[in-house]
Parts: structure tokens; C-alpha cells; sequence
């Protein structure tokens, strides 16, 4: 197991494999790990196993073989609400992260999931809210806002959990440029280990230290940023550009 | 892309906006029963219910005529009744003869009254129904119904109806925007759009995609409630207290239904 400074990886995965129902092999036996406070972009082309390998990481999908370790925990059915807290995964469709008829519901979901009494869900709505500089939004309905706000709204209900790793599916797909500009500026401003999934190589440039990348249901490469993407012969053979 | 028909409020400051959704509701759901209890022929007791819907929407500063027009959405359900005008028995006003048969269908005069009946009961029901739809925000409602203990599952699933059917929508709009875009003319002037079986079996192609991404998108809506620590039951926020103005509104409009109700008895 790979430990730095005598802690454990927020999210390690090892040797996991997956096939779905129909037979199809999506995961072949990936294996990596992501560190407190580390901002990590996962890129690889469509079918590689970015999505179905995200679903893992809080065992919405269970691996056939391999194991996948949270905050030093065992992903097993004991742990799982313990984990899914842990974990803030956001879908790359905002409509289907955000399936309340209000903002305020939606945002307070996980911790009335979690458990909180009103106080602090109040609380935490209001903090999530406000870090995605929505704090006026709680009484909105998701089909009035635009597809940018729906997009910071979905990150808000994952951080209003306080989790310990953010995992964000496609965050920039289907914005303008100032909607992307904006999140981008939001994502650095977020003090939180996160875990991003793109095909935004610019974005992976210039927020990403460190990238991996999967492609056929492995990680063929994982490593700084700068490195991979000084290789145009590896982007090329995984159907990646550099920037 | 929007379906703004769906979307009934207005916003106003009113006394009625500013009633708890729960008294709203159960106010609603007594003018229903009030209309449906009116015996057959209380014609004046009719009235005297859409007076009463007239007060309260004057009052809520909403356009009667904005109500009145949307209601006719109600219209073509109403036609459903149309058989009572033949099946309930009594002195027979005119008789068709149905024709290739020896049979007769005669409407009586028993069967005008109930028909009427039911047709002023619906649209004064359906006619309240838009006035809680126009003065009270769908959240709210979603809350009234909560706080009058329906279960759970149901406010969620109709939670779940009123978020999706926008997004439904959407993507009905833009099916049918790539099908009208692609709906154009041969250079030889050929009949426009095909036969009526081709164009149904578009039609039956595109509701069928529909239903398939339906189904994928509750898989990944599953997966998103999943990942917030959803395990099968919807925990909502707490409810609000009621106000004394709440019971004062409620008690007034319940005792207004209730006399109009012994009154349409009486007439």
C-alpha cells in the first residue's frame, strides 16, 4: 500500500476489475491511489472506464475481484453510509444530481441522510451554498436555473456532506466559456482533495499537478501533469491531445 | 426550452399566498368533497360554490379569467360523462334511433340533470385546484402534503413527476425539433411527410427512445441519491408551525361550505 508521510491515501484502489451484467469487461484490474489534499485529473477517452470506475469508489458498483479502500476503510456493506459520506461523487448530468423540487432539498439531503439535526443541516446548507457562490439560491427550483448553476448547485450537495474526496464526473462538459471559467475558478478556490474526470486537457493543464490516465479499463499512465502531457506519443496511442 | 404551461404560479402578496400550504390544501380537498356531496339539480348551491371560488380568487389577486380559461383544459375529461345523458333512467326528452339496428338511445330528463351536475362539480373542483396551483409555489405544496400525513413514498414520487416532467419535456421538445428539421420536401414536390403509417411509426420509434432514456436517467438519479446515503426511505426537512391566522381563514372557509351544503340539502 502506498503511504505518504505516514498517512494512508484517501482513495486507494487496487487491482479492481469489473464486468458488467452483459458480459463486457469494463475494468481490467486498475490500480492507483489519491493522497490528502491532492488535485488529480483522470482523463482517457470515452469508453476507457472513467465513469464505471468512479461508481466504485462508493460502492454504487461492486468489482468482481480487487479492493477499494477509503480513508484507510474497507469498502464492505458495514461501512458503506460511512463511506458514501466520505466520497462526494457529482454526475456529470446535473439533472440527474439534482432530482428535488427545491434547491434548499436537494442540498440537504445527504446530511439529513447523514443523520444531522435541523441546525446543522441548516447550517450546512447555507456553507455549501455560499462556497459555491449560490449562498441566495435555497429556495430556487432546479428547472429555473441555468445549466452553469445547476452545475455549482450539484457541487454543493456533495460538499454540504463535508467529504472527504471529490469526485467530480465531466465538470466543465456543456458550459459556455464563462460558465467553464467559472467553475474552473471555483475548483481552485475549493480546498479539498479531488478526484476529476474530463476530457478538458486545457483544464488538466492548468489545475491538475497530477493526471492519470485509463484507457481499455486500465491506468496506462499516472504521474505529473507536465510529464504526461510533454509525451504526445502516449496522448496520441490513448486518443488524447495535449493542450 | 421550457414547458411553461406547467408552471402555474403567480406571484402575488395576498392573504391567500401567504396561507400555510397545509391549510390551503385541506381547504382545496373540502371544497372538492363539498362538490362532490351537492345533490343532483342544487343548482343555486352551484352558484353559491363559485361565488365562493370568485371570493377567494379576487381575494388572492388572481385573474378569474386567466382560471376560467385554463380550466377548459378540464373540458374534454369532462366529455367522459357524456354516457350518463342515456343510462340513467326517467322521462325520455329525445329518442335517436342508432342507425343498421332496431335499438333506440333516449336522452332523459334524469340524465340532463346528472350530467350538468357533473359537469359543474368537475370544473368548479378543477377550477380551485388551479387557484392553490396559481397562489401556491409547488415546494410549498409538496410541504402541505407532507404536513397532512401523506405517506412518504407518494409526496416523493409526485416530488419526483413535477422535477422530471420539465426535463421530460426538454427532451420531447428536441425530438421533435430533429424530426421537423428533417422534415423537408423532395425537389419534385412529393407529398410532404410521408403517410400517416410512416409518421406513426416515427412517432412509435421516438416515444420508445423516450421510454429507454427515461428508464437509464432513474438509473443514474438512483445512483445520485444512492451516493448521498439514500437506502430506501426519503427523510425530509422539518415542518413549519401554524399560525392563529391559518385557523382563522380555515375555520371560516369550512363553516362557509358547510352551511352552502346543509343550505343546497334544504332548497
Amino acid at each position: 500500500m502506498t503511504e505518504i508521510n505516514g498517512h494512508e491515501p484517501v482513495l486507494h484502489v487496487h487491482d479492481l476489475r469489473y464486468t458488467y451484467p452483459d458480459g463486457r469487461q469494463a475494468l481490467h484490474g486498475v490500480t492507483m491511489h489519491v493522497n490528502h489534499g491532492e488535485k488529480v485529473a483522470l482523463v482517457g477517452p470515452n469508453g476507457a472506464g472513467k465513469s464505471t470506475l468512479m461508481l466504485h469508489f462508493n460502492g454504487i458498483l461492486k468489482g468482481t475481484t480487487g479492493q477499494v479502500r477509503v480513508d484507510g476503510m474497507d469498502l464492505v456493506k458495514d461501512n458503506l453510509g460511512v463511506i458514501r459520506a466520505k466520497v462526494g461523487l457529482v454526475f456529470q448530468n446535473p439533472d440527474d444530481q439534482l432530482f428535488s423540487t427545491t434547491v434548499f432539498e436537494d442540498v440537504a439531503f445527504g446530511p439529513l441522510h447523514m443523520g444531522y439535526p435541523k441546525d446543522e443541516v441548516q447550517r450546512r446548507v447555507h456553507m455549501a451554498l455560499h462556497m459555491v457562490g449560490v449562498g441566495d439560491f435555497a429556495e430556487r427550483m432546479p428547472h429555473h436555473l441555468s445549466v452553469g448553476e445547476r452545475k455549482r448547485v450539484a457541487m454543493a450537495t456533495v460538499l454540504a456532506m463535508d467529504p472527504s474526496i471529490l469526485v467530480l464526473d465531466e465538470p466543465t462538459a456543456g458550459l459556455d466559456p464563462r460558465g467553464r471559467r467559472a467553475l474552473i475558478n471555483l475548483l481552485r478556490g475549493l480546498d479539498a482533495t479531488m478526484l476529476v474526470s474530463t476530457h478538458d486537457m486545457p483544464l488538466v493543464a492548468e489545475l491538475f499537478d497530477r493526471m492519470i490516465v485509463l484507457d481499455g479499463g486500465q491506468v496506462v499512465a499516472d504521474g505529473p501533469t507536465a510529464e504526461i502531457m510533454a509525451d504526445p506519443a502516449l496522448l496520441e496511442q490513448h486518443g488524447l491531445e495535449a493542450p | 426550452m421550457h414547458l411553461h404551461v406547467l408552471d402555474q404560479y403567480r406571484h402575488a402578496d395576498s392573504p391567500v399566498h401567504r396561507l400555510d400550504p397545509r391549510v390551503k390544501l385541506v381547504a382545496v380537498l373540502a371544497f372538492i368533497l363539498a362538490c362532490a356531496l351537492t345533490p343532483d339539480g342544487a343548482w343555486l348551491a352551484f352558484v353559491a360554490l363559485a361565488l365562493l371560488w370568485l371570493a377567494v380568487t379576487l381575494v388572492a389577486d388572481v385573474s378569474p379569467g386567466l382560471l376560467l380559461r385554463r380550466g377548459l383544459i378540464a373540458l374534454p375529461f369532462m366529455l367522459a360523462a357524456v354516457t350518463v345523458l342515456f343510462s340513467i333512467s326517467g322521462n325520455p326528452l329525445l329518442v335517436i334511433p342508432l342507425p343498421f339496428t332496431d335499438h333506440t338511445l333516449a336522452i332523459t330528463d334524469n340524465g340532463v340533470v346528472r350530467f350538468f351536475t357533473i359537469m359543474f362539480k368537475s370544473w368548479l373542483s378543477v377550477l380551485m385546484a388551479l387557484l392553490l396551483s396559481a397562489t401556491t409555489i409547488f415546494p410549498d405544496i409538496m410541504r402541505g402534503l407532507r404536513g397532512i400525513g401523506v405517506p412518504n413514498v407518494l409526496v416523493g414520487v409526485i416530488g419526483f413527476m413535477y422535477r422530471y416532467i420539465f426535463v421530460l419535456g426538454d427532451e420531447v421538445l428536441r425530438l421533435m425539433r430533429a424530426r421537423e428539421a428533417r422534415m423537408a420536401r423532395g425537389p419534385a414536390g412529393q407529398k410532404h411527410g410521408g403517410t400517416v403509417f410512416w409518421r406513426a411509426r416515427i412517432v412509435g420509434g421516438m416515444v420508445g427512445s423516450l421510454f429507454v432514456r427515461s428508464l437509464d436517467r432513474s438509473d443514474r438519479v438512483y445512483n445520485a441519491m444512492a451516493s448521498r446515503g439514500y437506502t430506501g426511505e426519503i427523510i425530509w426537512p422539518d415542518k413549519p408551525a401554524l399560525h392563529g391566522a391559518d385557523f382563522a381563514w380555515a375555520g371560516a372557509f369550512l363553516v362557509v361550505l358547510v352551511v352552502i351544503e346543509l343550505w343546497a340539502r334544504l332548497l
